[in-house]
């Protein structure tokens, strides 16, 4: 039952949504997908600085600032560079807004087309109707 | 598998929360899974820099516990990520629900084309993707692979434990680009370059850890000269070796060197 429980607690984080790209076809640039919010669960994760440091240069910044924000959270910085990451003050913002901001539900919308994938119980659903692939 | 779940059903309807259910109570399938997992992240080969990496693990049961965040995709249509932020793609016999057209609408060339095209333009340069198969012909495995290479990716097929009918397991190993310095190279191609030359008859029980050979090639191969080196590693070594190899018996898919060009990506 326990194991059940866990397993049901599904997550999408920011390092998700920063990843992830609309994928219609016709679409030009998917990226970023705007973030529709129904329900957001603020959870603590053990921080690391190392996985930050490291991450930081796959993450699109800007984008990562606009959805914290529609997610609720305005402390990101809207520029960094990688000499902020000596900071600790910068690391634990960057910390919160990537992996403690949990999307459960609502929807990620296509930029150009504005079709919703809708996220349920912590799972977007990227699953394509048959004119869009 | 002596019941093939392709075989029976289309994806959606067999992974329902019964039979997912049964993917994670029953004990004896939980470990074969994450043995399974196991071998792809062996094969995945990462860098030991103790640098994280993002991975993608394609095709789990939803009901099963993992660390990650989980999206819901279909793995014949494009997924969706950005071009280049995945480091290793993971995956448990999934590829061959792709090969069965379940919906008129389907075509699994159409299919297979579109999985291989986006999971090379999502991993990052020298990323790998490690694929298990159960193809059930020959001609199906050939047509995975020839997707996988036409998408751009070097690579082969890695066979643990060809001798057994029961734990035969077959391993698409993928490249996306040349290899970073840092990757570590697979064991079974170390034993490949060792083991050829002794050891010839051994390793034929079945509860033995045979590993096969691991051949890489592919279109990126750098036009290096095949110097006669004073080890005799020139081409005609080369050829003894998949001679000796293919009189063993060890199952080793090469990919063709084909004369396409590398289309520009990135």
């Amino acid at each position: 039952r326990e194991n059940e429980q866990r397993a049901r607690k599904r997550k999408m984080r920011l390092l998700t949504h920063n990843m992830l790209s609309s994928n219609i076809k016709g679409v030009a640039n998917g990226f970023p997908l705007r973030i529709e919010v129904e329900k957001v669960v603020e959870k603590q994760v053990d921080f690391n600085a190392d996985f930050l440091k490291n991450m930081f240069a796959k993450i699109e910044w800007k984008a990562l600032v606009d959805a914290s924000r529609s997610m609720g959270y305005s402390e990101l910085p809207g520029d960094a560079n990688p000499a902020m990451l000596d900071s600790d003050d910068f690391l634990q913002k960057f910390h919160h807004a990537l992996l403690e901001l949990h999307l459960e539900e609502g929807a990620l919308v296509c930029p150009e087309t504005g079709r919703k994938f809708p996220v349920n119980k912590g799972i977007p659903n990227m699953l394509l109707h048959e004119d869009e692939v | 598998m002596s019941s093939r779940p392709e075989l029976q059903s289309q994806p959606e309807i067999f992974y329902n929360d019964e039979e997912a259910r049964k993917y994670t109570s029953s004990s004896c399938i939980i470990e074969s899974q994450a043995q399974q997992s196991e071998r792809d992240m062996e094969l995945l080969a990462l860098p030991d820099d103790g640098v994280p990496r993002l991975l993608i693990d394609i095709g789990i049961a939803l009901e099963r516990e993992v660390e990650g965040d989980l999206m819901l995709a279909d793995m014949g249509q494009d997924e969706g990520f950005r071009p280049g932020v995945i480091d290793g793609a993971i995956n448990i016999s999934a590829v061959q629900w792709l090969c069965n057209a379940d919906k008129t609408s389907h075509d699994p060339r159409l299919r297979l084309k579109a999985f291989f095209g986006s999971l090379y333009r999502c991993l990052t340069r020298g990323a790998r993707a490690v694929l298990q198969v159960y193809p059930e012909k020959l001609a199906q495995r050939e047509l995975i692979l020839g997707f996988a290479m036409r998408s751009g990716f070097a690579g082969g097929v890695f066979v643990h434990n060809p001798h057994s009918t029961k734990k035969r397991k077959e391993y698409l190993v993928l490249n996306c680009g040349p290899p970073s310095l840092s990757a570590a190279t697979p064991q079974g191609k170390r034993e490949q370059e060792e083991s050829c030359s002794d050891d010839e008859g051994s390793g034929d029980k079945e509860n033995q850890t045979v590993y096969s050979s691991v051949c890489i090639s592919g279109r990126q191969r750098p036009r290096k000269k095949q110097k006669i080196t004073k080890k005799g590693n020139g081409r005609e070594w080369v050829m003894k070796k998949k001679e000796q190899m293919r009189r063993r018996e060890m199952s080793c898919l090469q990919i063709q060197n084909t004369k396409l060009k590398r289309k520009a990506r990135f």
